[in-house]
C-alpha cells in the first residue's frame, strides 16, 4: 500500500487537494444552508413543549380563537359587577324564548281558544245543549259542602289567574288598541301582582282538589266506550260512566299534569334566580304558558258543559244534589251503586231523599 | 340622522372600569344597578381579554318585542329607550336580552323587581329633555346637549367607542388595518342588522 501511494505521489497529490477543496466548499455551502434551519428545529421543539403543556392544562393551542366561541356559548368571564349572570356577555337562549313565546305559543294558543269558542257556539246553536225534560224530582246527593267549596275556591282563582295571565300574553295585541298604552299599563300593573299573589292560593286549592278527587277519577275500562261515543253529546244514547265520566276524568288528569306543570313552572317565575338562571326561567315561562293555555282550553269546555251545555250539571255544584234523571243519564253506573246503597257520600245520609211531591 | 352604536375594542380594553364609574356617576344610578359592566375572559391567563358591555341598542330589540306593555321605543338616533311609567317590572326583557342589560332595583320574592333600568346611551327618557324628572328617572341626557355617552368619552385607552355606527366602524377598521389581526366588532352580529 505504501509503495503504491509513493508510486503515485506526484499526480494524485494535486488531485486529492483539488478534491478536498471541492468537498470543503460543498460542506461549507451545505452547512450555510442547513444550519439556519436548526432554528426551526428549536421552534418546533418549543411549540411541541407548549402543546404538551397546554394539553396538560386541558387548553387548546390558540386561546384567542377560544374565547369568542366561549362568549357565543355563554361561558361566564370575570366581572366586578354584582348581579345574576353578570359575567355572561351573550346569552343566546333569549332569542329562542322570544320566538317561541311570541310565535307558536301566542299564535296557536289564540287559535285553540278561538276555535273551541266557535265549535261550542256552533254546537250550542244546533243542539241547544243537552236538555233534561224528564226530571223525576228526586234528588241524589253528589257533592258534599267541602267539595263544593274547594271547587268554587279554585274556580274563582283560576278565572282570576286566567284573565290576568292572558292579559300579559295577549294584552299588547288585543287590549292596547282598545285601552291605550297608559290604560293597559295601569291594568297590568294591578294584574301582575294579582297573578303573582293569588297563584299561591290557587296552587294550594289545586293540590287539595287533586288529592281529594283522585279516587273519583281512576280510569276504568268503560271510559273508552264513553270517549268513543263522544260522551253521548253527539247523539247515540248515554255511554257508561261511574261517578265521573271519561270527560271529567280527562279534565282531572289535565289538571294533574298540565296544572301541575303550570304550578311548578310558575314557582320558578315567582322566585327569579332561585336555583335558576335565564335558561331555566325562559324554559319555565314557555312551560307555564303552554300548560296554562291547555288548562284554559279545557276550562272553557268544562264551563260550557257545566252551565248551559248540560242541564242539571250546575245544580250539582250549587246545591250539591242532582236530579235522579241526571244521575241515570250521565252517571248510570254510579246511579246503580247509589240505588244499591253504597254510592252516596256518607254525609248525605240515606241513598236518596224522599221523592218530591207530585208537581202536576 | 346618526345611528348610534357602541363598539368595544377588546385589544385596547384594560379592565380599568372607568366606563362603569363614569356611567354610575353621570346617571346617578341606584346602588346595585349596573347599566354597564366590564367582563374579563380568561382572567389572569395569558391572552386575557376584557369587554365593556351595556345595552347595545339593538336594531330589532328583543326586549321591545317581548314587553307585555310595549314600553320600549327607538329614537331617531337608533337609541332604544323605555318608559318607566308603563313598565310593570315583569322581567321579560331580562329573559330576552342577549347582553344582560336590563337591571332591576329590587330583588324580592314573588317576582317583585321594581321598574326596569338600563343604559340609555346617555339619552334620557320620554320626559322633557334635561328636566329634573328625567334626570331622576333615567339619568343624564347628554345626547340632547350634543354630547356622546360619558362611558366612551372617559375611556382612557379609547377602547370603548360610542357614536354613529358608520363613524365608529371607520375608526375601528383603520385601527385593525394598522395593527393587523382579525377585526372583531364585538356583539354587532347579535345586536345590529346589516346596514341598520
Amino acid at each position: 500500500m505504501t509503495e503504491r501511494r509513493k508510486g503515485t505521489a506526484a499526480k494524485p497529490g494535486s488531485r486529492r487537494r483539488r478534491r478536498l477543496i471541492v468537498w470543503s466548499l460543498v460542506l461549507v455551502l451545505a452547512s450555510a444552508m442547513a444550519l439556519p434551519l436548526v432554528g426551526y428545529l428549536a421552534v418546533d421543539q418549543a411549540q411541541a413543549q407548549e402543546q404538551s403543556r397546554n394539553a396538560n392544562d386541558d387548553k387548546v393551542v390558540n386561546p384567542r380563537a377560544e374565547y369568542w366561541r366561549e362568549v357565543r356559548d355563554g361561558i361566564a368571564g370575570y366581572t366586578t359587577a354584582e348581579g345574576p349572570e353578570a359575567g355572561i356577555l351573550i346569552q343566546n337562549g333569549g332569542q329562542n324564548w322570544r320566538q317561541i313565546r311570541n310565535g307558536p305559543v301566542a299564535t296557536y294558543g289564540a287559535w285553540a281558544i278561538l276555535a273551541l269558542f266557535v265549535v261550542l257556539a256552533v254546537y250550542h246553536l244546533f243542539t241547544g245543549g243537552y236538555k233534561m225534560p224528564d226530571r223525576t224530582g228526586r234528588k241524589i246527593p253528589r257533592w258534599p259542602g267541602i267539595d263544593r267549596f274547594i271547587h268554587w275556591y279554585t274556580a274563582v282563582l283560576f278565572i282570576l289567574l286566567a284573565i290576568t295571565g292572558l292579559s300579559i300574553l295577549w294584552g299588547r295585541a288585543v287590549l292596547i288598541p282598545v285601552m291605550g298604552k297608559e290604560g293597559f299599563a295601569a291594568w297590568l300593573a294591578i294584574a301582575k301582582p294579582i297573578h303573582d299573589y293569588t297563584a299561591l292560593f290557587f296552587a294550594a286549592g289545586l293540590v287539595v282538589m287533586i288529592a281529594k278527587w283522585m279516587h273519583h277519577n281512576i280510569p276504568k275500562g268503560y271510559d273508552i266506550q264513553w270517549l268513543l261515543k263522544g260522551g253521548g253529546y253527539l247523539g247515540g244514547g248515554h255511554p257508561p260512566a261511574g261517578f265521573s265520566n271519561a270527560g271529567e276524568k280527562a279534565w282531572y288528569w289535565t289538571l294533574v299534569f298540565f296544572g301541575g306543570a303550570m304550578v311548578v313552572s310558575g314557582f320558578y317565575l315567582l322566585f327569579p334566580n332561585l336555583g335558576t338562571e335565564r335558561p331555566g326561567m325562559q324554559l319555565a315561562n314557555v312551560v307555564h304558558d303552554v300548560s296554562a293555555l291547555v288548562c284554559c282550553v279545557f276550562a272553557l269546555m268544562h264551563i260550557y258543559l257545566g252551565t248551559i251545555g248540560s242541564e242539571g250539571a250546575l245544580e250539582a255544584m250549587v246545591s250539591g244534589e242532582v236530579d235522579e234523571q241526571y244521575a241515570k243519564n250521565h252517571h248510570p253506573l254510579w246511579y246503580d251503586e247509589v240505588m244499591k246503597g253504597k254510592g252516596g257520600y256518607s254525609g248525605g245520609g240515606a241513598v236518596s231523599p224522599a221523592p218530591a211531591s207530585p208537581e202536576k | 340622522m346618526a345611528r348610534m352604536k357602541f363598539l368595544c375594542d377588546a385589544e385596547r380594553c384594560i379592565e380599568c372600569n372607568g366606563c362603569v364609574t363614569a356611567c354610575k356617576n353621570e346617571n346617578e344610578v341606584p346602588w346595585g344597578i349596573n347599566r354597564r359592566r366590564v367582563v374579563t375572559l380568561d382572567d389572569g391567563l395569558p391572552g386575557e381579554k376584557s369587554i365593556s358591555v351595556a345595552c347595545m341598542h339593538c336594531t330589532d330589540a328583543p326586549c321591545a318585542a317581548v314587553c307585555p306593555v310595549d314600553c320600549f321605543y327607538t329614537t331617531e338616533d337608533g337609541v332604544v329607550l323605555h318608559d318607566k311609567d308603563l313598565c310593570i317590572g315583569c322581567g321579560y326583557c331580562f329573559y330576552a336580552c342577549p347582553f344582560g342589560a336590563p337591571q332591576y332595583p329590587q330583588k324580592e320574592a314573588f317576582g317583585v323587581r321594581g321598574k326596569m333600568d338600563k343604559c340609555t346611551f346617555c339619552g334620557g327618557g320620554p320626559e322633557p329633555d334635561n328636566s329634573a324628572i328625567e334626570k331622576k328617572m333615567y339619568g343624564a341626557n347628554r345626547l340632547a346637549q350634543g354630547k356622546l355617552p360619558l362611558c366612551a368619552e372617559m375611556c382612557a385607552t379609547k377602547a370603548l367607542l360610542a357614536g354613529d355606527g358608520d363613524m365608529v366602524a371607520d375608526i375601528y377598521r383603520e385601527r385593525v388595518l394598522k395593527r393587523g389581526g382579525r377585526p372583531n366588532s364585538w356583539g354587532w352580529e347579535t345586536a345590529y342588522r346589516k346596514n341598520v
